[in-house]
């Protein structure tokens, strides 16, 4: 073993590969991955359900900022007017559910706005998302400026999971990822599931496929196009919803302005990075947040031996670049894997274009 | 004559329309933030008293008059970067990154010809952050038209891939000692400085002539007419002999130059680089196209209402304590009506042609197919 990790590149390699092995089992940031990875991968979802049936979604971020405010303020309003103690069950109140019931419904309402704009009145729905971005970054900042609100209706809490199944050999960091964590974050992994089967498995998944590959034979067979997209979309609001109310009930506790800082566009790359499969998408959740974990972790307690002295020498010389290389990652990756560098990712074949039933003659 | 003076109308009437019930759904919120102000009431003039404030600020001097030019000039420059790339279907949403690519690079530009006299130091380092801005722009042009990877998405991944880079190095390499805060050193003569009292400054005769050069450049030469004929059917255009990919790489390079030379204006008005440079220039000009309908003239007109809105705010912010970020808000809600250009029509009973919304409607259509090549 000793004498492959001397062999000079591939040993380097080598070296950092079981470091990364380690540091993911033994280090206890598996939990943290998946917290970073939830809004990600929630966002990456309401990408799939969008694009899948054939609207290109990239407001991903403007939804999920909007409920992230509406989950906020709910929560904090409800909070106020009927505070309650944490109860055991995830220290869930009656105000952070009701706050994620309204993150959800947000979610729901404006990506009925992008329904609207690009089912209906068939506007460019590439615009209709930007416009989403620009419309719900401006009014959650107007409303925080004008609202200013000091309080907080708390966060949920981590369930603890007992310290014999944690410390399990091998398969024990599987355990404290998907089970040291929120109830959002814990739900991802069974949402992702669900609709990983459901998409390739069900009837409902067969006509969404086949509306985003080639609508007009689903129409033929009788597939009313229109519905099932906006059904889809309003669906995908779901999840972008559900992200909202992470970043502010769970994650955080407090609302920021652009608080979602870009997770919106590296939810856009997971789901190309995953080739418009939920389970994909997760996965590129996991690697691209995965990688600013590791690069914390470096930080925090750097390698032995050769490498060791390398990335400390480098993080010592340029701390910043260092950092911004693990955050930056997930978007070189991206453009990567789109302009098929390395395995070539391609869009359901509709994807963007507005459906137009044709005139019976 | 008089059918063409019709079809001028119907150009700028959905977009006209369209800022007016903007303006008027703007005045609901900002009814409602009476509610948050120290009286704590509902003012139904509130609106008024706000936009009267805003005019004020952006009209009432002449100082005012030039903060707005000022503040028009980079969004002129952003919004030809995205609207150019419009008339050749690219949707160009990367202009944050080549705004950020081109303030950095003739920022440390402006650093080495500091001490030259100004006529030469600020064309030079604005000749910088044009070609670094072009630079930034090709990438995407190059990745679309020979793997077809949508300009869209890589834009997007550009901006924050731009954002990193330039933080990092401004950070690590090329931060001036001496500050409190992580930035380049001052950039000496090539600053643009304000003009007799005023914010006004040379750059701004850069951004109007762009103006017309791209108006000349898309319907008087040859290469914008392949620009115009590439962006209305790639198909057409490729069995018509030209090379639809040769296009969208000089395209989306044009639009970068553009988005490049607007990030120069800014960084050299300011005179340094900082690591934390937050810019809604680059959005601003998705909005500026879209209601200039991609079109210079219209890109003119919809920057300098652009940056009157900006000029005039924070006088409004002070007279009607009504917040800044309701331009914000107000710039979205344009553009949700100028989308939904039918409802705007319905609205207004209007039997006029649709001009300009329509082409625009084939920048996503591309967006699962492959790329024409030729």
């Amino acid at each position: 073993m000793n004498a492959l990790l001397d062999i000079p590149i591939l040993g380097f390699i080598l070296q950092f590969l079981v470091y990364l092995v380690n540091v993911i089992v033994n280090g206890h940031i598996a939990p943290i991955i998946l917290g970073l990875a939830t809004p990600i991968a929630l966002g990456a979802l309401c990408g799939v359900m969008n694009e899948r049936s054939g609207v290109v979604n990239i407001g991903i971020e403007g939804m999920m900022l909007f409920s992230a405010y509406v989950a906020f303020m709910t929560a904090l309003f409800v909070h106020q007017a009927f505070p309650a103690k944490p109860s055991p069950f995830f220290g869930a109140t009656p105000a952070l559910i009701l706050g994620v019931v309204a993150a959800i419904a947000a979610g729901v309402l404006i990506s009925l706005l992008h329904a609207w704009l690009s089912i209906s009145v068939r506007a460019d729905q590439i615009i209709s998302g930007t416009i989403i971005n620009i419309t719900a970054l401006g009014l959650t900042s107007y409303l925080n400026r004008l609202i200013k609100p000091f309080d907080s209706a708390g966060t949920f809490q981590s369930f603890r999971p007992p310290a014999g199944l944690v410390n399990l050999p091998g398969v024990g960091w599987l355990f404290e990822m998907f089970t040291a964590v929120g109830p959002i974050a814990m739900s991802v992994i069974v949402i992702v599931i669900i609709i990983q089967i459901m998409l390739f498995r069900s009837r409902w998944g067969l006509r969404t496929r086949a509306v985003g590959e080639h609508p007009k034979a689903a129409d033929t067979v009788g597939i009313n196009v229109i519905r099932l997209r906006y059904r889809n979309v309003l669906l995908g609001g779901v999840f972008a919803g559900l992200a909202g109310a992470y970043l502010t009930l769970e994650a955080t506790g407090s609302f920021q302005n652009n608080m979602t800082a870009g997770r919106g566009f590296i939810a856009l790359a997971a789901m190309i990075f995953g080739r418009w499969t939920p389970l994909g998408a997760f996965g590129g959740a996991l690697l691209f947040m995965g990688s600013q974990a590791v690069g914390v972790a470096i930080r925090l307690a750097p390698p032995a031996g050769d490498l060791g002295t390398f990335l400390a020498g480098i993080q010592q010389a340029y701390p910043s670049i260092y950092n911004n290389f693990f955050t930056g990652l997930p978007y070189l990756l991206t453009i990567i894997v789109l302009a098929g560098v390395v395995g070539r990712s391609i869009p359901p074949a509709a994807d963007g274009r507005p459906y137009e039933k044709e005139s019976s003659t | 004559m008089k059918a063409r003076l019709k079809s001028y109308a119907g150009f700028g009437l959905v977009p006209a329309l369209s800022i007016l019930l903007a303006l008027l759904v703007a005045s609901v919120l900002i009814i409602a933030s009476g509610l948050f102000g120290p009286e704590k009431k509902v003012d139904l003039l509130l609106p008024l008293v706000a936009y009267r404030s805003l005019l004020v600020g952006a009209f009432g001097s002449f100082k005012g008059i030039a903060n707005m030019i000022v503040a028009a000039t980079p969004l002129m420059l952003t919004g030809l970067a995205v609207g150019v790339g419009l008339k050749a279907g690219l949707f160009n949403i990367g202009a944050t990154g080549q705004v950020l690519m081109g303030g950095f690079t003739a920022a440390l530009v402006g650093v080495v010809v500091a001490g030259a006299p100004p006529w030469i130091a600020i064309p030079v380092a604005m000749l910088a952050g044009m070609l670094a801005g072009a630079l930034a722009g090709f990438i995407p042009g190059f990745l679309k038209a020979y793997t077809g990877a949508h300009e869209v998405v890589t834009t997007i991944m550009l901006n924050a891939l731009a954002q990193l880079t330039v933080s990092g190095l401004v950070n690590d390499v090329f931060r001036a000692p001496g500050f409190s805060f992580a930035r380049t050193p001052p950039v000496g003569n090539a600053a643009l400085t304000g003009v007799g009292g005023t914010t006004l400054h040379v750059g701004v005769i850069f951004a109007f002539v762009c103006i017309p050069i791209s108006y000349w450049l898309l319907w008087r030469t040859t290469v914008g007419f392949e620009i115009r004929a590439v962006g209305a059917n790639p198909t057409a255009a490729l069995y018509a002999g030209m090379k639809p990919r040769r296009m969208m790489i000089l395209t989306m390079s044009l639009c970068g130059a553009f988005a490049g030379l607007a990030g120069a204006v800014e960084i050299l008005r300011l005179g340094y680089y900082p690591a934390v440079f937050g810019t809604s220039i680059g959005f601003d000009g998705i909005t500026v196209a879209l209601l200039g309908q991609a079109n210079p003239v219209g890109i003119l007109l919809s920057a300098l209402l652009l940056g009157a809105m900006r000029a005039g705010a924070p006088l409004m912010q002070i007279q009607a304590r009504v917040p800044v970020e309701i331009i914000d808000v107000i710039q979205g809600v344009i553009l949700i009506f100028l989308a939904a250009e039918i409802v705007v029509r319905r609205i207004f009973r209007l039997r006029t042609e649709g001009v300009g919304a329509g082409e625009l409607q084939t920048i996503t259509r591309t967006y699962g197919e492959k790329v024409v090549g030729g």
